[in-house]
């Protein structure tokens, strides 16, 4: 029996997301599942009920909808909705595990399992269910978007005939996901876009984004374990607030995106900093929810300073782009129950060994099963583990000392001179002939062009067929043995000539220059 | 001048014409006069020695002589005219078994005309029988090897032949023992000359070629293929050594060290040994890595793809093996042509072991009228990946793997590869997620720039061409 899977109207005053779109209804069913969606579920992100119903879900009330086998919503429930779930449901939502324990205790009093959204690990195969990411994205963007909307001037600089308009210059704090999408955007807008992380391993994808990569130069480097930024050090920290002391009295437009998991955002622009700034600048601060990482932002809101710096510390930018983050959430979501539904028969099982699947059930049929144990990500830590391989293939590569060169050559030359010294004349002359002929070969063909390497066998190939002179000279004397294995071999040297010479006058004739 | 010096004269002028022809090949502008001068000189040796051998056989003898090259001549143009571009290895490879076949039989009739009449015969001077009896034996050995290391390659190319090595107990040992007993063997005939021995090195040298290829895997193909061009060469030159006849000899060692150092260039380019590939060594290298989480791949369809490529400022092709497989060329070089006319750039990456054959991908392309200075070399291509736009990775695997600069335990760890990774996107055409001729997984196919397009490679490109 194909399970039934719920798309709830999301009740958090100011959510305009939905968790599925008509598109991702659809992709539900090709997996088996019955989809119900509740009514007016998508009216703020642009996609009504008959949308839905064309994709073929149902639409029906909260309460049938909150009692499906598998519940999808974006915020995590309150406890009313929690306590319209019946027991064996699996809830999917948006929950971080480590900011919410009394949530996740609410949940752990129902029998039922809870995938957590938040909670998916940074690894490349769990990618695709990196709602995070796809929401940083979508935020990254949107924080340009809005940056842009306060800021009172082109982003592009142009020359007009009413005079020269300068660039707009963006600084970009933390190159993460919603940091290097922020600086695309920024960029195609026109901005010259800079930007500074403590991962010096950044640097190369903030460059091909074609930003300016402002490096924190000190001793210590960070590697991320588990592909999060952590917290810096001291001596990091007194450098990099001198970059942003320098930068905040030159750019227009600031965004900041740091944030370290399960602490609040670092300080990253003091007072005097954004005191520094021109009138009619812009900040962004992308981390305002977790304390924000400039002083006087304000959760939620636009600030504006006494200097005339509008601070905007909205805290729901991909929910700004509803109908596109619903999109990207709801494949997220689609990506998910396939790897649930390895049978494409509607029925969930989730699979324990698997980390991805571990790590986001943070209830199991009424257990807490948070934290689950830690999954490593970087795959420097087990490169630099096998340095011993690398260095034995190396010494084995080392050339001959030119002594044991010598030696060699001496033993051969040596070798050769005896064979000959005591052989006779006919072989001599054989003999003679042989070397050179090897020399000769290996100079002819040193300088070959690879592309003729097919040419140049066949030739050979053809050539080699000389063998026929042998048994040309030896066909007829009588001795019928004789005379019948010359026939042969004359027969299958006579294919290799003409057959090598023909098909490599094929061959060069297709060769042409463009 | 009498008719023997007339034919030694002919001979060197032969041989010359030989270097002269392979000389020519190096570079596509001469390549064609190459060709020319080594008919003229096969001509000319072939006249000369036909008139000589006239001269001592009766009529009957010498209209076998014409009937056995007629007919030979009618299957070689037969089969050169027939032969489809992407089965060149195969040909090649049944041409040196030929090579190699009558190298035995010219070694036979050597034996017959000598050692078998004993005492009575009057062809050989007394002192020179002992060379003889060796020269027969090395002739038959070499061309036997030759003989039947060729079919196995065929057969392996045409894939009549499982592809992967034959992994039999104790390989080294087994070769190094046969030759040891060849030495044997030798030894034996020299003091005694006996048709048994004869039979017995014959037999050995058969196993031995067979055994040697077998257990040699379909990747390492272009080597082999180029060695056993070597081979070919010696046995002709042993064939020469026998009968005392310079232009075998010339011949033979031209082709034999041209051979050789082709194959050693090959192996340089797959950063391999040069005995382990000859010995079947490669097959014997750690099992494939441990099971990687690669992550997961992404697919684009064709219309994607095309939209990409439209949208490119340059794009590089890097084809393999499978766009042989897939008769892709033509639909290759079209969409090559029609990017071109767009002014994208687009050129060609070849890998020095792409394909069954050294070259392989070159004839292809060729043969589809793909202009010749856009398709470059590894080296000169390989660091412009990283300014490219779109990579097309048609059946190519093992050749655009990273893990052969990045994973030191990878069984292709350190050998040269197409830097592919580097451009903006990558786009694999492949038909399913499976391992490369080495048996390696490839996680280039998991990066985040790599798509992948699955189907028949030709197919796919013909999807791209209609949606441009």
């Amino acid at each position: 029996m194909a399970q039934l899977i719920g798309v709830v109207r999301e009740s958090t005053p100011g959510e305009t997301r939905v968790a599925a779109t008509p598109t991702t209804v659809r992709q539900l069913a090709a997996l088996g599942y019955r989809v119900a969606v509740e009514t007016d579920a998508g009216a703020l992100s642009s996609f009504t009920d008959e949308a839905f119903a064309e994709a073929g879900a149902d639409i029906a009330a909260k309460s049938s909808v909150w009692r499906s086998d598998v519940v999808l919503t974006v915020n995590p429930p309150s406890t009313e909705e929690i306590a319209l779930l019946p027991p064996g449901a699996v809830l999917v939502s948006l929950i971080s595990p480590a900011l919410s324990p009394d949530l996740l205790a609410a949940l752990a009093q129902r029998p039922i399992t809870v995938l957590a959204m938040g909670a998916v690990p940074r690894i490349s195969r769990a990618q695709s269910l990196d709602v995070l990411s796809s929401m940083a994205n979508i935020a990254g963007y949107r924080a340009v978007i809005e940056a842009a909307n306060v800021f009172g001037r082109f982003f592009t600089g142009q020359v007009t005939a009413a005079g020269k308009v300068p660039p707009a210059k963006v600084l970009v704090a933390g190159a993460g996901v919603a940091g290097l999408a922020a600086i695309g955007a920024a960029g195609s807008l026109g901005a010259v876009v800079r930007a500074t992380d403590p991962r010096p391993e950044v640097a190369d994808q903030v460059r091909s984004l074609g930003a300016e990569f402002l490096a924190v130069e000190v001793a210590e480097q960070q590697q991320s374990a588990d592909g999060y930024a952590q917290a810096t050090s001291a001596d990091y920290d007194r450098r990099a607030a001198e970059i942003y002391a320098e930068q905040a009295a030159e750019v227009d437009i600031v965004i900041t995106t740091a944030l370290i998991p399960g602490r609040p955002a670092p300080k990253l622009l003091t007072p005097e900093d954004v005191a520094s700034m021109r009138a009619g600048s812009v900040i962004v601060d992308m981390a305002a929810a977790q304390g924000g990482n400039v002083a006087g932002s304000v959760a939620g809101q636009v600030v504006r300073t006494a200097n005339g710096v509008s601070i905007i510390g909205y805290t729901d930018l991909a929910g700004r782009l509803p109908a596109q983050a619903s999109q990207l959430y709801g494949t997220n979501l689609v990506n998910l129950l396939k790897l649930l539904t390895p049978a494409k028969d509607g029925t969930l099982t989730l699979d324990w060994d698997d980390v991805v699947q571990r790590a986001i059930t943070v209830v199991r049929e009424g257990q807490l099963t948070w934290p689950p144990p830690p999954v490593a990500v970087s795959a420097t830590p087990a490169a630099a583990a096998s340095p011993a391989p690398a260095a034995a293939a190396a010494s084995a590569k080392q050339p001959l000392s030119p002594g044991r060169r010598y030696a060699i050559v001496g033993l051969i030359a040596v070798a050769l001179f005896l064979l000959t010294a005591f052989a006779p004349d006919q072989l001599i002359d054989n003999f003679t002939v042989f070397v050179l002929a090897i020399v000769v070969g290996y100079y002819v063909i040193g300088h070959v062009h690879h592309a003729l390497h097919t040419p140049l066998m066949s030739v050979t190939n053809a050539i080699s067929g000389i063998i026929v002179v042998g048994a040309l000279l030896q066909i007829g004397h009588g001795n019928t043995t004789i005379t019948v294995l010359s026939f042969v071999a004359i027969l299958l040297a006579s294919i290799n000539i003409f057959g090598g010479f023909a098909v490599t006058r094929r061959m060069l004739s297709m060769f042409s220059k463009g | 001048m009498t008719a023997s010096t007339a034919a030694q004269a002919a001979y060197i002028v032969a041989a010359l014409l030989f270097i002269v022809s392979l000389a020519g090949l190096s570079k596509h502008e001469t390549s064609r006069t190459g060709v020319v001068y080594g008919i003229t000189g096969m001509t000319i040796a072939l006249v000369a020695t036909v008139v000589l051998a006239s001269r001592s056989i009766a009529a009957g003898g010498l209209a076998l002589l014409l009937v056995a090259m007629a007919i030979g001549a009618t299957i070689g143009l037969w089969r050169a005219r027939r032969v489809e571009m992407t089965g060149m290895p195969e040909l090649i490879a049944m041409l040196h078994s030929f090579v190699g076949l009558a190298a035995v039989l010219v070694g036979w009739d050597g034996y017959y005309d000598v050692e078998a009449k004993g005492a009575a015969q009057t062809a050989v001077a007394s002192d020179l029988l002992r060379i003889h009896h060796a020269e027969v034996f090395i002739g038959v050995f070499i061309g036997a090897v030759t003989f039947t290391g060729s079919i196995v390659a065929y057969g392996k190319l045409s894939a009549r032949i499982k592809s992967a090595p034959l992994m039999l107990p104790g390989k080294n040992v087994l070769n190094v023992g046969a030759l040891l007993a060849f030495v044997g063997l030798t030894a034996a005939f020299v003091a005694h000359p006996s048709l048994g021995l004869l039979i017995a090195v014959t037999a050995l040298a058969l196993a031995l070629g067979w055994h040697l290829v077998a257990s040699i895997g379909g990747g390492d193909m272009p080597v082999v293929v180029s060695m056993l061009n070597s081979y070919s060469g010696w046995a002709a030159a042993a064939s020469g050594f026998l009968l005392d006849n310079n232009l075998l000899i010339v011949t033979g060692a031209l082709v034999g060290s041209s051979g050789a150092y082709l194959s050693y260039i090959m192996c340089q380019a797959m950063n391999r040994s040069f005995l382990s590939v000859i010995a079947g060594g490669f097959g014997a290298v750690a099992p494939a890595g441990s099971e990687t989480d690669y992550g997961e791949h992404h697919e684009i369809t064709a219309p994607e793809a095309a939209k990409l490529l439209s949208t490119a400022s340059s794009v590089i092709i890097t084809p393999g093996y499978g766009m042989a497989v897939a008769q892709a060329q033509f639909p290759v070089a079209e969409l090559t042509a029609r990017l071109r006319e767009r002014g994208v750039q687009v050129r060609f990456g070849i890998h020095p072991v792409a394909g069954r054959l050294p070259g392989h991908m070159n004839v292809l392309l060729a043969e589809a009228r793909v202009p010749y200075d856009i398709v470059l070399e590894m080296d000169e291509i390989n660091d412009d990946f990283a300014s490219t736009t779109v990579v097309l990775v048609i059946g190519a695997n093992d050749t655009v793997n990273p893990a052969a600069l990045e994973d030191p335990g990878s069984p292709i760890a350190g050998m040269p590869v197409l830097r592919v990774w580097e451009a903006e996107h990558v786009i694999v055409f492949k038909r399913s997620m499976a391992a490369g001729y080495a048996g390696v997984q490839n996680p280039l196919f998991y990066r985040d720039n790599t798509q992948m397009l699955f189907g028949d490679a030709k197919e796919r490109v013909q999807d791209i061409l209609h949606a441009l």
